[in-house]
């Protein structure tokens, strides 16, 4: 199943903000996903070359139906073209769904706390789903970290406060904040994460996604917070 | 008009005969862990060789490990996440100096890390100057992201088997999964058959 490339054809691209994209794709009998998997992109070139890079999926398995969020790397051999280039219609190559570790099975009840930077928050949006449109019950808080408004994803739906699933949304501006957001502009604190460890019932298990530099400081001050080191799971994009 | 990913170019073309397949060359160090990174302070750092039974083979201390005669291996690496980085430097102990006169009649081995990580492999693919316990990279000290204070160091396999954090090896009669491999990673690992998920 994993060792087979299917094709996706590029449905629709939209905007999320000035650089990121989500790409919608249809890939004929797609097995499905589970949120927080992730799948491998491969782009031919006309002589044959081939480059591949991963890519989380941002929303639970829907039929055929696959979409990517894309942050572009300056430079990048593939992000750029994904966000830019690939037209409407085309196809790129896939295969998966890939990892079974950093991913929500909605049948689980215990809280949760997601905890993601950038475009680290691609593969939580698809758990923030799932758990919206489960019957599960398991509190949910969502720590979302971000330089300033301009780079915000999913602006519609990850808004901050509580909404009516349970689901609680906090944005936390590393160098820019809105003017009504009354948290300075500033690194993740271990004041960011004050609790998270004593949430009723018990530990949340902790996902946390992004850059490099993000997940090892995010997860540090986790444990640091009392989170026991099994009950967090990460996911580094570079 | 060819409409698999019309236009696109990529980069310069690598050297192919040092690139498994499916994975691309990169100057970076990416990080692949499961969880946090643990703290792991020298001074209470031990390194346990276990046998089939459970029993305490040998020990070593940090100050005990320097001791070892050390080699300095320069080795391509292997990530399942698709990067490849050539020549990299490594100063370590051979996992052969450790086994050294060990009479075991084991197939496979547990490494085993602090922070619980697991990865299994074949006895054989640690021995013959193969792997490697490594605390230093590149000439600095191996930082805790990559797996410091030491790691095992098998470029053969991807570089998941390289166990971050390593605390010992426990000698196995028969093969079983580790942390990676029992959530669907290969047992193996072999970049050149591209052995990454369990069904490859
Ligand atoms: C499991 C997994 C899931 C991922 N999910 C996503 C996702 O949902 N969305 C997404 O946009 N990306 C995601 N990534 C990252 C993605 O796979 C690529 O690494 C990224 O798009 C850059 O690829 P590229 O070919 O454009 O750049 P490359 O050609 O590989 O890199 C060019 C140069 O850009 C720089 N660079 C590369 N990657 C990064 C980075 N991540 N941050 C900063 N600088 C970098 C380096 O200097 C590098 O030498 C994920 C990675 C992993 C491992």
């Amino acid at each position: 199943m994993h060792g087979h490339w299917y094709f996706a054809r590029l449905a629709a691209r939209r905007e999320e903000n000035a650089t990121a994209r989500t790409l919608l794709f249809d890939v004929e009998k797609w097995p499905g996903h589970l949120p927080g998997q992730h799948v491998d992109v491969r782009l031919t070139a006309d002589d044959g070359y081939q480059a591949i890079r991963s890519y989380s999926l941002a929303a639970p398995a829907e039929g055929d139906r696959l979409e990517l969020g894309v942050q572009p790397v300056e430079g990048g051999e593939v992000s750029p073209y994904l966000a830019e280039q690939l037209p409407l219609d085309a196809y790129v190559e896939v295969r998966g769904p890939l990892g079974g570790w950093f991913v929500w099975r909605g049948e689980r009840t215990e809280p949760v706390l997601l905890l993601g930077g950038g475009s680290g928050i691609v593969p939580l949006r698809a758990m923030v789903r799932a758990r919206r449109s489960s019957a599960a019950r398991s509190p949910f808080l969502l720590l979302y970290a971000l330089r300033s408004p301009a780079e915000r994803w999913y602006a519609e739906e990850l808004r901050p406060g509580a909404d009516a699933d349970g689901v609680r949304t906090r944005l936390l501006y590393s160098r820019e904040a809105p003017a009504e957001e009354p948290r300075p502009a500033g690194r993740l604190t271990a004041a960011d994460l004050a609790g998270a460890a004593e949430v009723e019932g018990g530990p949340p298990l902790c996902y946390v996604c992004g850059p490099t530099g993000f997940v090892e400081h995010a997860a540090g001050l986790l444990v640091a917070a009392g989170v026991p080191p099994g009950r967090v799971r990460t996911e580094r994009f570079g | 008009m060819n409409t698999l990913s019309p236009g696109f170019h990529g980069h310069t073309r690598p050297r192919s005969d040092r690139l498994p397949p499916g994975q691309y060359p990169t100057e970076q160090f990416p990080v692949l862990s499961a969880g946090p990174t643990p703290e792991v302070p020298t001074s209470t750092w031990e390194f346990t060789l276990t046998g089939t039974e459970g029993e305490r083979l040998r020990t070593w201390d940090w100050a005990g490990f320097g001791d070892l005669p050390q080699e300095e291996p320069t080795v391509d690496i292997h990530c399942v996440t698709r990067w490849t980085k050539w020549d990299t430097s490594w100063r370590g102990v051979s996992v052969d100096v450790l086994l050294e006169g060990v009479d075991t009649s084991a197939s496979h081995v547990m490494a085993e890390s602090y922070g619980g990580y697991t990865t299994n492999l074949p006895l054989a693919d640690l021995t013959g100057g193969r792997a490697w316990i490594v605390h230093t990279f590149d000439g600095l000290p191996l930082p805790p992201e990559h797996g410091g204070p030491a790691r095992l160091l098998v470029p053969h396999l991807y570089f998941w088997k390289s166990a971050k954090w390593v605390s010992g090896l426990r000698l196995l009669d028969r093969d079983e999964p580790g942390f990676w491999e029992s959530v669907g990673y290969h047992m193996y690992g072999d970049p050149w058959r591209e052995q990454r998920n369990r069904s490859d």
